[in-house]
């Protein structure tokens, strides 16, 4: 919606705060802004964030897409790839990058499964 | 030689850097953790050029010596030549001085701020050609600018494709980079950031290869996501949230986005209250997920241009920005709304955001080259940019003692209060219509009206839509992610049920992630067997090995040139015969790059741009011998010391007086210039009065002026001269200089002369020739 400058009016009850007090209530205000912005992120995750967590584990970049991308179709990026690796990890004694390079390869996904189910 | 090395100036700055081959030298100036052994290069030799081949091999095995960022070592009170600095940093090694500097005994200072240039050719193995020659002017942060559309890439690219405005950021691109940087760090003497963007729908994962990589500052800000790539806002904060972790436990210096609704806006100079939002929503969010303060920086420009008052616009702007947000860095980013294709009028643009950095502050000034409004950035309008920055803040060092911004003009002051005021209604507003999401689903931003007015014409965003929507999933009550500086809901507990303890870091659990081990970092080379540096650059590899030299812009052997012409024609008429001439000067894909109306009908002001595929082969030129010369201040001395006394007059029946007035008079450079007594006998003046002369004024150097003619004339003037000084006695006391547009050291030699000076000589040669050859023969 257009609106004209209302500037005079929208002011009124800023007028009586000192500068002072106008920076602390711009950074009060900016703080609700981003307050549920951070809870969101606190409690969501993506892909990308997936293939962070498997990168970070010494895995490169096109295993992580591979393995990231066979989660999200199964439901199972809500409880952390890195997680599903990581059982694989236990369960065949192996490092990440080959735990995630055989569930990659198709390999293992019976075991993400029985924990988790989402079968495809 | 154009060009300094500290080592060899005696007039260079009184600090002393850190040597660049000492290992506890700028290798040891960062706050990050650093890793393990780095593949050694061979130092840059500033006489060769970067082996770029070489550079690409073995990358596998590189790794970077230090994460994060570092800052300018200050140097209050520098003193360098015959001036005191205020604000300035400790120098460097070597450098390419301002163009005036040898009248300073070629001093470089550098500012107290980083200084930045934005690389974009699109290739890795010429983007670091040009790194070199950005930081020997004295950037210190080299910004690489990414691919057209890698924003919407759901993912990490690998290898070395060409990008598009920019460059594919790659794994491989930065290991490249950062190993150049490293060797051209230690060539300049300064450390050098390297910078690029963790944004789109990959930040993670970004953030990630960054820190492993050793990338020092990035670009991050989900609005820019939003806004600009119409990524999915969800999808853009809760990656962010990750990213900005990321790059916190690297070290990693953030730039926000602000600048790019200045560069958006359809009126400039009304977004100022809604830029104050965007820059407290990224630095509160940032803060929020573990960002420190002092690794936030604001990206800000001085919003208009003239010929808007665009500084008096601009200063209570930049003034206000600087109230707010005092505990965060600013970077200084110069403005791109208003350029064109003038290089003139862009650079004046830049000065004038210079002198707003000067006034109130900048951590980091950065530079937009001033070709970007009509074309990616070229080689030598990077150094342009750096030299504009350089000059201005040298240039205006210390004027803020003397010139302060008025803080009680009402003027300022209110306007000052007034953006505020209006960025805080901003913010009331949007919480109030359900904050941030639904702000931008309402088109808050980028609106032309300044805020509370609205235009109706800002960016809307649907919460639901956009690129990746729909992607974000809600974290389980056994989320789990076993690796370090992870944000959010992670349930470290669980690692129990894995037989690890949740005491331990994260990372234990899976044998170390690799921001704590560097060993694990993987390796990718190239994906496309076309498409990649090793390939492009077998195309040119003749060329390198012969040295084979082509003009280029951008890319090596691009065969591009620039010719500047002015026609006499109005604007539509010269574009076309520009076209032409670009033909029959042989240049192919002519284009008008810039043209300005000098008169409706006397005339325009052309550039035009065209490819010269001609490569010159250096073995087959013939290349004079440089100059030998001395040093004003050598010159200085010795004429001093001497009170050295010069006769000139132009013999034989010559009326020329030109030439001899270049040679001597103080004001075109001449011997007057160090101190030489010279008494100028005038025109057609007969040898023996010039010797009488000389001898009257007790002078040590004759010169006579001399044309040459079929006769000999001049040889029989010269000889006479010689003879006449022997039979008088005096020719051992005396130096015999002859000159004139024909003559040559050769025929004056032969004629009894000490030195003969033809076409093109200065004054400079001559009293260099004068002091060696006396202090040769002990007069």
């Amino acid at each position: 919606m257009a609106r004209e400058d209302t500037f005079a009016e929208s002011r009124k009850h800023l007028e009586g705060l000192s500068d002072q007090a106008l920076e602390q209530r711009f950074w009060e205000l900016a703080q609700r802004c981003v307050d549920p912005l951070v809870e969101l992120a606190r409690t969501h995750t993506s892909p990308s964030i997936e293939r962070s967590v498997l990168m970070r584990m010494g895995i490169d970049s096109l295993t992580c897409k591979t393995v990231v991308a066979e989660c999200e179709a199964r439901g199972l990026l809500g409880h952390g790839v890195g997680h599903v690796v990581l059982v694989a990890m236990r369960e065949w004694g192996v490092d990440a990058p080959t735990a995630a390079a055989r569930l990659a390869s198709g390999e293992g996904w019976e075991l993400a499964e029985a924990r988790w189910g989402g079968a495809r | 030689m154009g060009w300094r090395a500290m080592s060899d100036h005696p007039g260079a700055p009184s600090h002393s850097p850190a040597s660049p081959s000492d290992s506890a030298g700028p290798g040891k100036r960062t706050s990050g953790p650093c890793f393990g052994g780095p593949l050694a290069d061979p130092p840059l030799d500033p006489c060769e050029k970067l082996d770029v081949e070489a550079l690409l091999k073995g990358l596998e095995r590189y790794r970077p010596r230090r994460r994060g960022w570092t800052w300018r070592r200050q140097a209050p009170g520098q003193r360098a030549y015959e001036f005191t600095y205020h604000e300035t940093s400790e120098p460097v090694e070597r450098s390419v001085p301002l163009p005036a500097a040898h009248y300073f005994e070629d001093i470089d200072l550098q500012p107290d701020c980083v200084i930045t240039t934005e690389i974009a050719s699109g290739r890795p193995e010429d983007d670091i050609r040009r790194m070199r020659m950005a930081a020997w002017h004295g950037a210190d942060h080299i910004m690489v600018i990414r691919t057209a559309g890698q924003s919407h890439m759901d993912g990490l690219i690998e290898g070395t494709p060409e990008g598009v405005g920019g460059i594919a950021v790659t794994r491989k691109q930065c290991r490249l980079s950062r190993r150049a940087l490293d060797l051209i760090e230690d060539e300049v003497g300064r450390p050098i950031n390297f910078h690029s963007y963790v944004s789109g729908v990959a930040g993670p994962e970004i953030a990630v290869m960054f820190a492993e990589e050793g990338v020092n500052g990035a670009h991050q800000d989900p609005q820019y996501n939003v806004l600009y790539r119409n990524i999915n806002m969800y999808r853009s904060f809760v990656d962010a949230a990750v990213a900005k972790h990321i790059m916190a436990a690297a070290g990693i210096l953030q730039i926000d986005g602000a600048h790019n609704a200045n560069a958006t806006a359809v009126k400039a100079w009304k977004v100022m209250p809604e830029l104050l939002v965007q820059h407290a929503i990224n630095c509160a969010y940032s803060e929020a997920v573990g960002m420190p303060a002092d690794h936030i920086a604001l990206s800000t420009v001085p919003p208009d241009a003239a010929p808007a008052p665009c500084m008096r616009m601009d200063l209570p702007y930049a003034v206000a920005l600087r109230d707010l947000f005092g505990r965060y860095k600013i970077r200084a980013q110069q403005n791109t709304r208003y350029m064109e294709s003038d290089g003139r009028d862009a650079t004046v643009s830049h000065v004038m955001n210079l002198v707003i950095s000067r006034l109130t502050s900048a951590d980091i000034q950065s530079t937009i080259t001033p070709d970007e409004g009509r074309n990616v950035p070229w080689h030598y309008n990077n150094v342009a940019a750096v030299d504009t920055a350089k000059q201005s803040l040298v240039g205006m060092d210390g004027l803020r003692e003397m010139v302060k911004v008025d803080c009680d003009n009402p003027e300022l002051n209110g306007r000052v209060r007034e953006i505020k005021e209006r960025a805080v209604l901003f913010l009331e507003a949007m919480l109030e219509d359900g904050g941030y999401f639904a702000g931008v689903e309402k088109a808050y931003f980028v609106d032309s009206g300044e805020y509370p007015e609205t235009n109706d014409d800002g960016i809307a965003r649907d919460s639901q839509g956009g690129v990746a929507a729909g992607s974000i999933v809600p974290r389980a009550d056994d989320y789990l992610a076993p690796v370090c500086h992870h944000f959010g809901h992670n349930h470290l507990e669980l690692l129990a049920d894995y037989g690890a303890d949740p005491a331990d870091a994260p990372c234990a659990a899976v044998g170390g992630c690799t921001l704590c081990d560097d060993t694990r970092v993987p390796f990718i080379d190239e994906l496309d067997p076309e498409d990649n540096a090793a390939t492009r650059l077998v195309q040119t590899a003749e060329a390198r090995r012969k040295d084979l030299i082509t003009p280029e812009v951008e890319w090596s052997g691009d065969g591009v040139v620039v010719v500047t012409m002015f026609l006499p024609a109005g604007e539509q008429v010269a574009e076309a015969a520009a076209l032409e001439l670009g033909s029959a000067m042989n240049l192919t894909d002519c284009e008008v790059i810039h043209k300005r109306v000098m008169h409706p009908a006397e005339g325009t002001l052309i550039e035009l741009k065209g490819r010269l595929a001609v490569a010159i082969d250096p073995a087959t030129l013939v290349i004079p011998e440089p100059p030998d010369v001395l040093t004003d201040e050598e010159i200085r001395d010795f004429v001093h010391e001497r009170n050295l006394r010069c006769v000139a007059a132009t013999v034989g029946n010559d009326e020329h007086s030109v030439g001899m007035r270049e040679i001597i008079d103080i004001k075109h450079g001449g011997l007057e210039k160090w101190g030489f007594a010279v008494t100028y006998l005038g025109t057609s003046v007969p040898i023996d009065k010039v010797l009488d002369a000389a001898i009257e004024h007790a002078a040590s150097v004759v010169l006579i002026s001399t044309i040459i003619t079929h006769a000999d004339v001049h040889r029989e003037m010269m000889r006479k001269l010689s003879t006449l000084a022997e039979e008088k006695g005096v020719r051992d006391k005396l130096l015999f200089i002859s000159g004139g547009t024909q003559v040559t050291d050769e025929i004056a030699r032969e004629s009894g002369m000490d030195a003969g000076f033809g076409r093109k000589t200065k004054g400079l040669d001559v009293a260099s020739f004068i002091v060696k050859t006396m202090r040769a023969r002990g007069m």
